[in-house]
């Protein structure tokens, strides 16, 4: 499992692009970077659990400014509520009547910084808005903007005062992926190079909403044959009846695992789901739905990997 | 594994061991194998069974702790002595199963771990078998078959995280398995040498326990007897059964009497009367059930017997050993004869002894008739038709007749069962000076038309008598075909006026429900024969049509066979995987990298073609091109959408047949 594919696109396409432009901001991160893009692709949310300033803020940023989207940050405290996320009626004096004023979660890329800081009913109040992308307030249903993706952070380190997410609950994001320190290189041009802040404000988006839009209906056409399905049936089943893991994979998971793997054969150019591309997107998609809640990230890493080294490619 | 949740590490986990449901399945099932024990254990072994399980169960539903170590200590002590004080001993059949069953009640408070209930379980099943030991009908067999797919399911369910959730599954799981076994259970059963004598054996478990005929006879002994409708024996003839009224079938013959009791002699005339066949020999094997006592039964009389047996001048056939597990043997018959015409006066004088001053009247009533005509006929004809005559009753349910019972029932009450009349009609033969001696056994039998066989059951018990006429020998007269002609043609329950206390079986009832009983007796018939009684004789006879001689071609044949056993299983478990390629893509891909594998570069199971293609190519930079032109083509007619163009697979079949890796050059 040493080399992971490293496909690369067609350099004319936006996405080339998108990457050549966002590596030169968030250094020696390649793969995280194509993984939060797939995230991007196939429609679901993005969990990035890590230390902070390993660039963690930096990356959801980015997604925001490659692909033109707007940007809300929430940044997750203890004493925030629900309606500071939702929004809320408020009265006013001169009309005399209430008028709705909308939370930052109505937004393009919402940002939530460290969520599991904040207490358990704000942080199904996102989560909820997260599954069914509308929000209800006062007992009016709004529609949030279109594409909604929401990037949450989690600091794994600092438990005191925190609110860990459920299982139940780490299964809204599509996937959950790690940063970790920049090797030594990319480091080494980090300290070198300008503020990262400053370069993001430069920088143009590559895509506007139409391509995104496109690609991301282009990522659902992708075929799967049949070949496809009975290995991610066999990876399903491995960690149903093999013994090894806490809880087996959900038919969701398996869903989640097609969608991610979908987005990552367009990512790699290829107009069908190879059993690489699902290899590739295992790790972030199945590794929180796998094991249970507390341990640390290398457990569950291993444990992916574990039921990918054990699973035959029927 | 470490991400593997482990149930040790944590006490917090103890209580958390086994789904509850699981748990609560463990402890129903266990108390269901240790249930049939229960009718022989003492009460204190099963209500602590009781209680274990149900301790175990709260401790898990209300999360209490299990009882400390030192608890668990005391009470194995005090469960070892309470069975020492109980059996005398703690080796032996019984005491080893009270001490299996307390064992396994006490490490029911024990399961902390998923060892532990592995251990239940494995005890679980010693458990099973140990009922095998006393009971072996198939209703039991049947009950336990069910137990061990229950335990094996729960040992699915145990060593299986989460395990609780899928119990039918698991069920269904366990049943393949067993089912998977079976083969190799009768490849062993069948050619498992058997050794006939003690090796084998266990040691009897109940000397005590008799039931049908008793070697001795008093008023009310077969009465009570008839109330039961257990099987005494079965018979298989090989021709055309005897007419109801020539089915006497011969126990026990009572030559002793002391007033009240009629007894076997204590020391029999080792000579031995002539027994003259005359005519009707018949053939028939005989399945009698353990009685735990020395008679075997044949029909009247006996000729020849394929057992080990012994026959006494009363012509009354035992068994050196007493018969204590079913037996089966062959008998001829004559069913005309001449018994011991030859005997002299002399000898004869045993059969004519009455006690002194016992029955007066009846002692009056037979010189009667002696003086009247003592022709032993003619006194013989007086009496039976003085039976048939006076009001006399044939019942189950005599009065009592407690100070002279042959008086009493002559002239007081003359209501009845066989015994009163076979009695009553020896003692007054004897009387009159005629020798004659009382004879018990089986009197009819009913045909089972599912098995073709005669059943036999200890409500055809039956007594009557043998008068010695000079120059004819014994001659077998029944009183009680002069009182109630139907018992002996029909049957008892025709014959009696009140069939009350009377089992549904002897009432020989029709119906569907009957049909279903004979059914299940065929059933049980067969059991008996063909797997119970499967010993040394019939895999003999097995392993003679199988052409194998002796125990070691048996031993042989045994391994062998399980041997292809296995191999076929194994080639089975191989068989789907064959199968499931039926993609020709695979079949061609799969002959590609078998021959990168000869040259060294096998394909990881877990590695898909890119991968494999670029891993090949960095390896051998020379094959690059091809190989991955190759896995294009696979990839192209496995996992993208089907084409307009179907020539992927015929392109890559052809790619593969060209590949033609060389041996890579050892660089020198």
């Amino acid at each position: 499992m040493a080399t992971r594919n490293v496909l690369q696109p067609h350099p004319s396409t936006p996405l080339a692009r998108v990457f050549r432009q966002g590596e030169a901001v968030i250094l020696g991160k390649q793969h995280q970077l194509r993984l939060a893009v797939t995230c991007l692709l196939a429609g679901g949310h993005l969990l990035i659990e890590d230390l902070p300033g390993v660039g963690k803020t930096t990356l959801a940023h980015l997604l925001s400014t490659l692909f033109g989207l707007q940007f809300q940050r929430v940044q997750f405290t203890s004493d925030l509520l629900p309606a500071d996320i939702t929004g809320a009626s408020v009265f006013e004096r001169e009309s005399g009547t209430f008028s709705f004023h909308p939370g930052p979660v109505f937004t393009q890329l919402l940002l939530a910084d460290e969520v599991n800081r904040a207490t358990p009913k704000t942080q199904s109040a996102l989560l909820e808005a997260m599954e069914e992308r509308q929000v209800t307030v006062d007992g009016r249903t709004r529609p949030l903007p279109e594409p909604f993706f929401v990037v949450a952070t989690q600091n794994p380190v600092s438990q005191l005062g925190t609110f860990d997410l459920p299982e139940s609950q780490l299964d809204r994001f599509l996937m959950r992926i790690h940063l970790g320190f920049p090797d030594r290189e990319a480091e080494h041009e980090l300290l070198r190079g300008r503020d990262r802040r400053q370069l993001l404000a430069e920088m143009e988006p590559v895509l506007d909403l139409e391509q995104l839009q496109d690609l991301q209906r282009q990522a659902q056409d992708v075929f799967v044959s049949e070949a496809l399905i009975d290995y991610v049936q066999a990876l399903l089943a491995h960690t149903r009846s093999s013994g090894d893991y806490g809880t087996g994979l959900s038919p969701r998971a398996g869903l989640a695992l097609l969608r991610a793997g979908r987005a990552w054969a367009l990512l790699n150019g290829r107009s069908a789901v190879l059993p690489e591309d699902i290899q590739a997107v295992l790790p972030p998609v199945a590794s929180h739905r796998l094991a249970v809640s507390v341990g640390n990230g290398d457990d569950r890493k291993a444990a992916a990997d574990h039921l990918l080294a054990a699973v035959p490619v029927p | 594994m470490i991400w593997r949740r482990s149930d040790s590490a944590h006490p917090a986990a103890v209580t958390h061991l086994l789904p509850h449901r699981t748990l609560a399945l463990l402890l129903l099932t266990l108390s269901a194998v240790a249930l049939p024990h229960a009718v022989r254990l003492p009460v204190w072994i099963t209500a602590g069974f009781v209680a274990c399980a149900l301790w175990r169960y709260l401790v898990a539903r209300r999360g209490l702790r299990l009882p400390h170590r030192g608890l668990l200590l005391l009470a194995t002590v005090a469960a070892t002595g309470g069975i020492y004080l109980e059996y005398g001993t703690l080796l032996g059949l019984d005491a080893g199963v009270a001490i299996l069953s307390a064992m396994l009640g006490l490490k029911l408070l024990e399961l902390r771990r998923r060892r532990d209930t592995n251990v239940a379980i494995y005890l679980g099943y010693f458990l099973i078998v140990t009922q095998l030991l006393y009971v072996q009908s198939l209703p039991m067999f049947g009950y336990m078959l069910l137990l061990v797919w229950a335990m094996t399911t729960l040992l699915i369910s145990a060593n299986r995280p989460g395990g609780g959730a899928a119990p039918l599954e698991h069920g269904r799981l366990a049943a393949t398995m067993l089912l998977q076994a079976m083969p190799i259970m009768l490849v062993i059963f069948l050619l498992f040498p058997r050794l006939p004598g003690p090796l084998w054996s266990m040691p009897d478990t109940d000397q005590t326990a008799t039931s049908g005929l008793s070697e001795e006879m008093e008023p009310g002994s077969i009465s009570e007897l008839s109330l039961s409708d257990a099987v005494a024996f079965r018979v298989e003839f090989e021709d055309a059964p005897p007419q109801p009224r020539e089915r006497y079938w011969r126990g026990p013959v009572l030559p002793d009497y002391d007033g009240r009791q009629w007894r076997q002699p204590e020391e029999s005339d080792p000579a031995l009367p002539v027994m003259e066949p005359l005519a009707g020999e018949i053939r028939y094997t005989v399945t009698l059930e353990p009685h735990n006592r020395h008679w075997l039964i044949a029909l009247d009389m006996p000729l020849q017997m394929d057992v080990s047996a012994r026959v006494n001048s009363e012509y009354h056939v035992t068994s050196e050993q007493r018969i204590s597990s079913r037996l089966r043997y062959t008998a001829t018959s004559a069913r005309n004869y001449r018994l011991g015409a030859e005997l002299r006066d002399d000898t004869l004088a045993r059969y004519r002894e009455l006690p002194d001053d016992s029955h007066p009247r009846a002692r009056e009533l037979a010189r009667d008739w002696q003086q009247q005509d003592d022709a032993p006929d003619a006194v013989i004809q007086a009496v039976l038709e003085h039976f048939a005559e006076q009001p006399f009753h044939y019942t189950l349910q005599p009065p009592l007749m407690p100070d002279d019972a042959v008086d009493e029932f002559l002239f007081d009450h003359q209501r009845g069962f066989c015994e009163h009349y076979a009695g009553a009609f020896t003692v007054l033969m004897r009387a009159a000076g005629i020798p004659a001696r009382v004879v018990t056994g089986y009197q009819g039998g009913e045909i089972n038309p599912s098995g073709g066989y005669m059943i036999v059951r200890q409500s055809d018990a039956h007594a009557w008598s043998e008068v010695f006429i000079e120059g004819e020998g014994w001659r077998r007269v029944d009183p009680t075909a002069w009182v109630a002609p139907e018992r002996i043609e029909l049957g008892l329950a025709e014959a009696l006026e009140d069939t009350t206390g009377l089992s549904a079986l002897s009432r020989r009832e029709a119906g569907w429900t009957r049909t279903l009983q004979l059914r299940w007796d065929a059933l049980n018939a067969a059991w008996d024969r063909w797997v119970l009684g499967y010993g040394p004789n019939l895999q003999q006879e097995l392993l003679q049509r199988l052409g194998l001689a002796g125990w070691r071609d048996a031993l042989l044949a045994m391994t062998g066979a399980i041997v292809l056993l296995l191999v076929l299983i194994a080639l089975l478990l191989f068989w789907p995987r064959t199968g499931r390629t039926a993609d020709p893509a695979v079949r061609a891909w799969n002959r590609f990298c078998g021959k990168l594998a000869a040259r060294g570069l096998p394909r990881q199971p877990q590695e898909g073609p890119i991968d494999y293609a670029r891993r090949v190519a960095e390896a051998r930079p020379e094959l690059a091109e091809e190989v991955q032109r190759i896995a294009q083509r696979y990839v192209a007619s496995r996992y993208q959408a089907p084409d307009r163009d179907a020539n992927h697979q015929a392109a890559l079949e052809r790619a593969v047949a060209a590949f033609r890796p060389r041996a890579k050059r050892q660089k020198a």
